[in-house]
C-alpha cells in the first residue's frame, strides 16, 4: 500500500470512528426522544370524557390550551381547581380551553369532585395511565400551556394560582 | 534519511528494530539479552512510525499509542469508581421534581462532599458526554491499536526470516551454539533436526544451511480477534439507542384487564393468574418447611392483542388477537421480537367489595346483592324490584383531609371508602350508608334496611416486563468472539526453533511468547535426538 492510499484508509478508519462518537454523544444528550419539552409539538391523544363525547387534542387547534394534569389524591391539584375555573370562565370567550386529564380514576370518583368544584371545563379520564406516561408526568399537578398551533409554549409543575395563570395565558390566546 | 540501511543492503522503513531480510537487530549493540529487541511485533515497524506531518496521521499515531490506550483505561476506571460514591440521580430515593431539588438532595444528604459531586456533574456521569467520549475514545483506540500492528505482524508471520543473522539468533533467549567437526554432513544434521521438530508437530521451513521450524502461528492473532469481539459488543450496545431497536417497559396487569403496553401497538390482557406450589408428594425428601411452601410456578394466562387504530394514543382501540397463552417465568410470550416476562405479582388484592341488603324489620330478609367493583364502579345499581343502590362518593384509599373532609391517598383502592344511598318502595324510601375499614357506619337511628358484608372479590395483579433488543444477537456474537480470541491467545503458544549451520559451527535458537518451560523441553529433545553437538546457554532462568 503507497502512501496516500494509506491516508485515505486511515481517514475512512476515522471517519467511522467519529460518526460512532457523534451518534454515542447524540444519543447520551437526547436521552428520552419522546420526552415533551418546550417548543416542541403537544402530542395528539384522545380520550373519553366526564359526561361527554370523546375528545382529541387535535381538535383544539386554533385555541389556547391549558392541559393540566391531575387527580383528586393530590392536595394542591384540588387547590388550584377554582383558579383553573375562574380564568377559564374568564377567558373562554377570547379562545381559550381548561383540559382537566384526570390520571386512573374512576368515574365515581371523579364525578362528585368535579361537582364540588363547579368544574364546566373538559375533564378527560386517563383510566389506564397511558397520556400521563406519554407527557412524562412525574409529580402532579403539571400543567401544559400549548398554543393554537399546538406547541408546547411552558409546563408547569406545582400548584398554580390565577395571577399566575392569567401571565401565563397571555403566551397562548390566539 | 528516514530509512535505515542495515549491512546487509537491505533498506528498512523508520521505527524498524530486526532488519526486514536478515534479521540483524538494527542500531542496537548486542551486549546483553535484555537490550535484545521486543520480538513482540517480530522487530517489524508499526504503521504510525512514520513522518508525522499530517493532521491525520498525528491522530493516528495519538490513538495508535498502548500508553495513551492504557491513559485512557485508567482515566475511565477512576472516574466509573468516582461515580458511585454516592447514588446517580436516577436512584435518588425521594422525588426531586425540579433540578434544584437534585442539587440540594446532594447537599443535605452529603454535606459538601455531595454539593462537589453535583457540581463536577457525577450525578448523571455514565451518561454524560466526556464520560460518552471516554468510552468512544477507547474504541478508537482499541481500533487504531490494532490496526496499527496487525497489519506489519501478518506480513512478518506470512514470510517467516529463514538465514537469520547470527546476532538474531544470539539474541534469544534460548540459543546454543558448538563446533561441527569436518567430517560432520551438515545436510544430514539438519534433516535429522527437521525430522524431530516434525514428529513435535512443527511445520518446517528449509533452506540449504538453516531450517526453521514452527508452530501455534494462529495465537498470534489471538489478541486482535478478542479486540474484534469487544467492537462488535460496542457497536450492539450503541445499537440499543437507535429507535425500534430496545425497550424496556413494565405493565402491572389485574386479572380481567386489558392493558396497552406503552411504545407498542400492542395490548395485553390478564385472563387469570395463578402461583402454583410443589405438594409434598412430588419432593424427593422431606423437608422442614415449617408451614412454609415453595412455588413451583408463577403463571400469567395472557391474550396478546394488536391495536389496528393505534395512530392517535388514547383512542378507544380497536383490538384484534394476536396470540394466547401462558406467560411463565423464563417462558416469555414473544412476538415478532417483542418478548413478555412474567416478572413480579401482587396477589389477594381488593377487587371488589360484595353486600347483600337486608330488611332488619322483617327477619334480615334477603333483598339483594351489591356489589363494587373498585377500579370501575357502577354509579348506579338495581338489586331488586324496586329498589337500588347509588354511590354517592367513592375514596379509593381513604385518609381523613387536613379540612376534615374524606379524601383518598392514591388512587389506588388499598383502603376504600364508599358512601352508598339505598333507595327502596321505588323512591319512597331512601337511606345513606357508609362503608369503611369493614364497618358500615349508618346515617339513621333505627334504620329500615342494612347491609352485611360479604368476602370480596380478591384478584391478582400481575407485573409484566416487555423488552425488545435487537442489538442481543450482536452482543452475544461480540462476546462469543472475544471469548475465542482470548482462548486462542491463551491456550496456544506461538514456538519457533532456528536451525543453521555456518563455517563449521551450528547454531539453535528458539523463541515462544509464552510456556519457555514447553519450548525448552522439546529443544531438549531435539538436541537429544537429533545428537546436536551443541550446549544449551539459558538465558531464560535469570529473568524468571
Amino acid at each position: 500500500m503507497n502512501k496516500s492510499n494509506r491516508t485515505y484508509v486511515r481517514i475512512a478508519v476515522l471517519g467511522v470512528l467519529l460518526v460512532a462518537l457523534v451518534f454515542a454523544l447524540y444519543s447520551s444528550f437526547v436521552k428520552d426522544p419522546g420526552a415533551v419539552k418546550v417548543g416542541s409539538d403537544a402530542p395528539n391523544f384522545s380520550l373519553e370524557q366526564l359526561n361527554g363525547p370523546e375528545l382529541t387534542l387535535e381538535s383544539l387547534k386554533g385555541k389556547g390550551v391549558i392541559l393540566n394534569f391531575w387527580g383528586t389524591w393530590c392536595e394542591p391539584c384540588k387547590k388550584e381547581m377554582p383558579a383553573l375555573q375562574q380564568q377559564y370562565t374568564k377567558f373562554k370567550d377570547k379562545g381559550l380551553v381548561v383540559v382537566g386529564v384526570n390520571i386512573g380514576e374512576s368515574p365515581v370518583a371523579v364525578e362528585p369532585f368535579v361537582k364540588q368544584f363547579g368544574i364546566d371545563f373538559p375533564i378527560l379520564l386517563d383510566r389506564q395511565s397511558q397520556i400521563t406516561k406519554l407527557y412524562r408526568i412525574g409529580p402532579i399537578p403539571t400543567t401544559f400551556f400549548i398554543d393554537p398551533d399546538g406547541e408546547v409554549q411552558e409546563i408547569f409543575i406545582g400548584q398554580l394560582d390565577e395571577a399566575m395563570i392569567e401571565s401565563k395565558i397571555t403566551k397562548i390566546l390566539p | 534519511m528516514d530509512q535505515r540501511k542495515c549491512e546487509c543492503g537491505h533498506t528498512n522503513p523508520v521505527g524498524t528494530l530486526l532488519c526486514e531480510s536478515c534479521g540483524k537487530p538494527l542500531n542496537v549493540e548486542i551486549h546483553e539479552q535484555t537490550s535484545f529487541p521486543d520480538m513482540r511485533y517480530e522487530g517489524m515497524a508499526r504503521r504510525s512510525q512514520t513522518n508525522k506531518t499530517k493532521v491525520i496521521d498525528r491522530i493516528w499515531n495519538f490513538f495508535s499509542s498502548v500508553k495513551i490506550a492504557i491513559g485512557i483505561i485508567i482515566v475511565i476506571l477512576v472516574a466509573s469508581a468516582v461515580g458511585t460514591i454516592f447514588p446517580q440521580q436516577m436512584y435518588i430515593p425521594v422525588p426531586v421534581p425540579t433540578e434544584a431539588d437534585v442539587a440540594r438532595f446532594y447537599t443535605e444528604t452529603y454535606g459538601t462532599l455531595g454539593t462537589i459531586f453535583y457540581g463536577l456533574g457525577f450525578h448523571n456521569m455514565y451518561s454524560s458526554w466526556w464520560f460518552v467520549t471516554l468510552l468512544v475514545m477507547l474504541g478508537t483506540s482499541l481500533v487504531i491499536c490494532s490496526l496499527d500492528r496487525v497489519v506489519p505482524l501478518y506480513k512478518a508471520l506470512k514470510k517467516p526470516r529463514l538465514n537469520q543473522h547470527k546476532s538474531f539468533l544470539k539474541g534469544q533467549k534460548l540459543f546454543a551454539e558448538g563446533e561441527l567437526a569436518p567430517e560432520d554432513n551438515q545436510e544430514a544434521i539438519l534433516d535429522a533436526s527437521a525430522l524431530a521438530l516434525k514428529e513435535k508437530g512443527y511445520r518446517i521451513f528449509r533452506t540449504e544451511r538453516a531450517i526453521m521450524a514452527e508452530k501455534g502461528r494462529f495465537s498470534r492473532w489471538g489478541p486482535y480477534i478478542n479486540h474484534i469481539g469487544l467492537i462488535l459488543f460496542l457497536v450492539g450496545t450503541l445499537m440499543r439507542s437507535l429507535p425500534g431497536f430496545y425497550l424496556d417497559e413494565y405493565v402491572w396487569v389485574r386479572e380481567g384487564q386489558t392493558m396497552a403496553i406503552p411504545n407498542t401497538p400492542y395490548y395485553i390482557k390478564n385472563e387469570n393468574y395463578t402461583t402454583e406450589y410443589w405438594s409434598e408428594e412430588e419432593m424427593p425428601e422431606q423437608l422442614e418447611l415449617k408451614g412454609g411452601a415453595i412455588v413451583k410456578s408463577y403463571k400469567t394466562e395472557a391474550i396478546l392483542y394488536e391495536n389496528k387504530s393505534a395512530d392517535v394514543p388514547g383512542k378507544k382501540p380497536d383490538l384484534v388477537e394476536v396470540q394466547k397463552g401462558p406467560i411463565v417465568v423464563n417462558h416469555p410470550m414473544e412476538q415478532d421480537s417483542l418478548y413478555i416476562y412474567q416478572s413480579g405479582v401482587q396477589e389477594m388484592q381488593l377487587g371488589a367489595l360484595n353486600f347483600t341488603v337486608v330488611d332488619l324489620k322483617n327477619n334480615k330478609k334477603e333483598i339483594g346483592l351489591i356489589k363494587i367493583d373498585l377500579y370501575n364502579p357502577q354509579p348506579e345499581q338495581t338489586i331488586a324490584d324496586g329498589f337500588t343502590v347509588r354511590i354517592l362518593d367513592y375514596f379509593p384509599d381513604f385518609i381523613m383531609g387536613k379540612d376534615g373532609k374524606p379524601a383518598t391517598k392514591t388512587n389506588l383502592p388499598k383502603n376504600p371508602m364508599v358512601a352508598l344511598e339505598l333507595i327502596g318502595e321505588n323512591g319512597n324510601y331512601n337511606e345513606k350508608l357508609v362503608y369503611l375499614e369493614g364497618t358500615i357506619l349508618t346515617q339513621k337511628n333505627d334504620p329500615r334496611y342494612g347491609l352485611e358484608i360479604k368476602m370480596p372479590d380478591l384478584i391478582d395483579i400481575a407485573g409484566l416486563n416487555v423488552r425488545v433488543d435487537k442489538a442481543l444477537p450482536l452482543i452475544y456474537f461480540g462476546s462469543f468472539i472475544f471469548l475465542a480470541g482470548v482462548a486462542i491467545g491463551m491456550f496456544w503458544q506461538h514456538r519457533r526453533v532456528w536451525v543453521q549451520t555456518q563455517e563449521g559451527s551450528i547454531m539453535v535458537a528458539a523463541h515462544t511468547n509464552k510456556n519457555w518451560f514447553g519450548l525448552r523441553r522439546e529443544v531438549d529433545g531435539l538436541v537429544k535426538q537429533a545428537e546436536l553437538p551443541v550446549t544449551i546457554e539459558d538465558k531464560t532462568k535469570a529473568k524468571a
